[in-house]
């Protein structure tokens, strides 16, 4: 009997209180710094698993699926622990440098603790069959993203996680009222059992209108925690003021993880073959193309460069949902590989604007000027980065891109090929003012004060990420196999 | 017609959107925070609502109980002690960084609040 | 009969709700939400969900109000403001509860016992349950066997709702400023009163009568025993009927939290010390996952009870006494914690 599902939660998971018996900041980073390695390591194993043997099962208490709760890791979500657990194991080393630096000493057990939490949440919901475990899972990774939020050094910290803290709980209401609307169907709150018995009593099939109503609060309480574009208020403050590290983390994870929750509740619960997906295919729609174009517009006029990122951001979870949209195969590979490329550019460039504001003190667009020598390796790792966002060819970003622009020309929508296109035109040029102010723009005379380039612990991390989106580039096989038989695997139900 | 017997859903509605009313119209944290217990709280009855069986009892089996033979669903009850604890903790959280505001700006209302961001 | 309980019960709640959306007082809307709380725990009951009700009641109408209370000593205590865009609110909430309107319409009946959740899943809890797990009160079974693991995330919630204050708020160390002595509930009304008509803002050097209030302290000091005798009696006999490690970690928190307002939060502090308490939390959160991984290593599932023992019952019967503790003693120090945090804050310090 393999113990790998659990393991993969419960580390991070009881190792968080173990962060804070000492009260000793150095201890309780060398424990989050194991427990995130572990389970990267966990997760490498249940990925080499599920690709050799299918699916992995895992009752907990020892109860069978629709009794107790159950773990249940395929191919799809496998990828997500893999970017969730990839992304914290980077962080972590990058964390003890920038922490020490934002972060009120008395603060960072407590800090390290949450993030921890934050991780096991995330893992949690990835991993679990069961509906009512993902909410609570969903909740302990919000409650404390909200708390490592507002712990950021700049006061509008506190009111970007306040903010965060009223959408992000009216998002979870809306999918408990969801949850629960499914199970005063069913009875069951198993995800496969849920499915099962929906098709079992032709529930789907007579239009059933708690059904319809139950999907509607979902998809809105997931939108609201995805950051779809009209509901993607809190995202910019909360990006821009969390501490860097939360930054990269959050920016990284948190959305895939919503999106993987909205790709399993419309797929594996209701199945492929029914109409629920083309509705809500129409319904992403628009949103998706408008938050590719709006956000990268707004992008372009942010003088901020982490709320220029963060807004980014939400474009990117644009050509996200928008591959969701589509509901073919190729268009879902798009999506889920543009989950991994998307988590790894971004989080390679919150890295670099952490290390910029522990060199410099604060990020705005002037701040950066003569950054180009100064910090010659922070700004070479933004200048991949941003190629990568751009979806320039040897970067992993365009390999997504490539496959979305295929999706789209397979149905025959060339107005939606020529928006995406006209996406990475604008993250062309919001990357460049960046690039043009660090490298072109001379320094005036008086800030001659020495700025030098950041420590190793925060350049090494970054230079990996550096590494991982060309590798990605160059060679895609693995994540593209795995994206594939993830929407191989969703089209076919469970 | 089964809809005559949805009062109870429907007055768990009403308070929910009364609930979801406060924390969208408001404009001060701590009252922010009262309409978000009030709309939980009120998801907490939908979910109790439904598991309500007409004549049954509450689920502990023991002499007294046996007579009814019919036990009202367990299961509501316990997921929904879970949503309580996470709505006490989210409450708790909210009004930390409540205080927090408070020192920080010196007010607790969102528009003074922005008026005080967007004069830096 | 029920369903005339049941109509005042709601109509009641109705009432409560438009009082809160309407008062401008926030010290009245708080005491409205306890009294709102307290008529939903009445209406579980009427539901036959008495575990629910119990916690609902210690939690909403005890727990969140000291909170909120202790958050409103701290910030302003009236709404300045009008509601903002109350017609787009509104338009939102129209929307959304006529959605969910149109979703009941396919809901099976309020109270028929034939409507599919009760003739799945529920089934084998209600049949098996005393033959598989145990205890008689079948909310405890699901809540501690079946269901375990949700209840471990539910502690890691609360704990992690600790950790964020400490982290957000943080223990002052008394030495920097004298602590703000916590007044009486009752004290606390009138100073609200009182402090509308010139702004809210409560005055520093009030006198706060809390430590010489002889009455108080006399009842007080009958009171708080028999409040944490009662959290004892809760914890160890969930089993057997409503309550459990959540409820009775939250009485007995209470208790201490009495004590506190009573007589005085320094006094509380140099008995049960935030240091004590953050290790009792640890504890706590350790207890439950503890099980889970002896349970592994004895050969069964993480939290499979039965492997615990010779006997499957005598293994469930530990492993739910051990986990309900585990959830006690967290609750417990969290909810002081949380307390402590807030009343250790100084009105107005950056």
């Amino acid at each position: 009997m393999s113990h790998l599902p659990i393991l993969q939660v419960i580390i991070p998971l009881l190792a968080a209180p173990l962060c804070i018996v000492f009260n000793n900041r150095r201890i309780a980073w060398f424990v989050a710094l194991c427990a995130t390695w572990a389970s990267f390591g966990v997760s490498l194993l249940i990925a080499q698993q599920v690709l050799q043997s299918g699916a992995l099962s895992y009752d907990i208490g020892g109860w069978p699926a629709p009794w107790g709760i159950d773990y249940y890791v395929d191919s799809l979500n496998a990828f997500v622990l893999l970017i969730v657990t990839g992304i914290s194991a980077l962080a972590l080393p990058y964390a003890n440098r920038s922490v020490e630096q934002e972060i009120d000493p008395r603060s960072q057990p407590y800090f390290y603790s949450l993030l921890l939490v934050c991780l096991a949440g995330l893992l949690g919901i990835s991993i679990t069959g069961d509906a009512f475990n993902m909410y609570v899972f969903l909740e302990l990774s919000s409650l404390s993203s909200y708390a490592l939020i507002g712990m950021g050094p700049r006061r509008r910290a506190l009111t970007a996680a306040y903010q965060y803290l009223v959408m992000g709980t009216i998002g979870a209401t809306f999918i408990l009222i969801g949850i629960g609307l499914l199970y005063s169907l069913t009875g069951s709150l198993n995800i496969q059992d849920i499915s099962y018995q929906l098709h079992a009593n032709n529930i789907i099939g007579s239009g059933n209108r708690t059904l319809l109503t139950a999907f509607a609060f979902i998809t809105v309480g997931l939108s609201l925690k995805l950051a779809l574009f009209p509901l993607h208020l809190w995202l910019p403050n909360a990006y821009t003021y969390a501490p860097s590290v939360i930054t990269i983390f959050l920016a990284s994870t948190a959305t895939k993880v919503a999106i993987y929750m909205l790709l399993r509740f419309c797929y594996c619960v209701v199945g492929s073959e029914s109409i629920f997906q083309l509705t809500l295919g129409q319904i992403v729609l628009l949103p998706s193309l408008a938050a590719i174009i709006v956000s990268s517009v707004v992008a372009i006029f942010q003088y901020d460069i982490k709320r220029m990122l963060a807004y980014s951001s939400i474009a990117q979870i644009g050509y996200i949902t928008l591959g969701l949209s589509m509901s073919n195969h190729s268009g879902l590979s798009a999506a889920i590989l543009h989950m991994f490329n998307h988590a790894l550019m971004k989080g390679l460039l919150f890295m670099t604007m952490g290390a910029v504001s522990y060199s410099v003190g604060s990020v705005y667009l002037t701040d950066f000027r003569g950054l180009g020598r100064r910090m010659p390796f922070t700004m070479g790792a933004f200048i991949v980065g941003g190629l990568s966002l751009m979806g320039i060819p040897m970067t992993a970003g365009f390999v997504s891109k490539w496959m979305l622009v295929q999706a789209a020309i397979e149905l025959g929508w060339w107005d939606v090929v020529i928006l995406i296109l006209i996406g990475s035109l604008l993250a062309v040029i919001y990357i460049w003012r960046v690039v043009e102010t660090a490298y072109f723009n001379p320094l005036l005379e008086l800030e001659e004060e020495e700025i030098g380039e950041a420590p190793l612990s925060l350049l090494i991390p970054m230079w990996l990420m550096v590494i991982a989106n060309i590798y990605f580039g160059i060679n895609s096989a693995i994540p593209v196999e795995f994206a594939q038989q993830a929407a191989t695997l969703l089209l076919g139900g469970m | 017609m089964s809809w005559v017997g949805h009062y109870n859903y429907w007055v768990a509605i009403f308070l929910m959107m009364s609930g979801f009313y406060v924390v969208i119209s408001r404009g001060n944290l701590i009252k922010k925070l009262i309409g978000l217990n009030v709309f939980s709280t009120s998801v907490f009855l939908l979910y109790i609502s439904m598991g309500k069986i007409f004549g049954g009892t509450a689920p502990i089996i023991n002499e007294h109980s046996q007579k009814f033979q019919l036990f009202s669903n367990p299961i509501p009850h316990v997921l929904i002690l879970t949503a309580i604890v996470v709505g006490v903790a989210t409450t708790a959280v909210g009004l930390a960084l409540t205080v927090r505001i408070n020192e920080r700006y010196g007010t607790i209302e969102e528009d003074e609040i922005r008026a005080k961001d967007d004069s830096l | 009969m029920e369903s005339v309980v049941d109509i005042v019960l709601l109509s009641f709640l109705c009432i409560t709700v438009v009082a809160i959306v309407y008062i401008r007082k926030l010290f009245c809307a708080i005491m409205l939400l306890g009294i709102f709380s307290l008529l939903s725990a009445s209406l579980f009951v009427t539901m036959d969900a008495v575990d629910v009700a119990f916690t609902e009641a210690a939690v909403g109408t005890g727990i969140s109000s000291i909170l909120l209370l202790s958050a409103l000593a701290l910030t302003h205590t009236r709404e300045q403001r009008p509601p903002h865009q109350p017609y787009i609110a509104l338009l939102v909430v129209v929307v959304t509860g006529a959605v969910l309107i149109y979703g009941t319409m396919d809901l099976p009946r309020f109270g028929d016992p034939n409507s599919p959740i009760h003739r799945h899943v529920a089934v084998r809890y209600i049949a098996d349950s005393p033959h598989e797990v145990g205890p008689p009160n079948i909310v405890t079974s699901v809540l501690a066997s079946y269901r375990g693991y949700d209840t471990l995330g539910e502690t890691v919630v609360i704990f992690t709702a600790g950790i964020a204050l400490v982290g957000l708020l943080g223990f002052r160390r008394r030495q920097e400023f004298k602590v703000r002595l916590y007044q009486p509930m009752d004290k606390k009304t009138s100073y609200a009163e009182n402090s509308t008509e010139d702004g809210d803002e409560f005055e520093d050097n009030i006198k706060l009568p809390g430590a010489n209030h002889m009455v108080l302290r006399i009842v007080g000091k009958m009171f708080i025993p028999l409040i944490l005798l009662f959290a004892l009696y809760v914890q160890f006999h969930g089993d057997y009927g409503p309550g459990g490690g959540f409820q009775a970690g939250v009485i007995f928190a209470s208790g201490i939290i009495l004590y506190a307002l009573i007589f005085d939060v320094e006094t509380a502090m140099r008995v049960i010390t935030p240091k004590g308490l953050r290790l009792l939390a640890v504890a706590g959160v350790f207890i439950y996952g503890g099980v889970g991984l002896v349970c592994m290593f004895l050969g069964g599932n993480f939290l499979d009870y039965n492997v615990l023992s010779a006997h499957p019952l005598h293994g469930q019967h530990l492993g739910i006494f051990l986990i309900e503790l585990g959830v006690g003693i967290n609750v417990f120090a969290i909810m002081v914690i949380m307390f402590y945090t807030f009343a250790n804050r100084k009105r107005g310090s950056v």
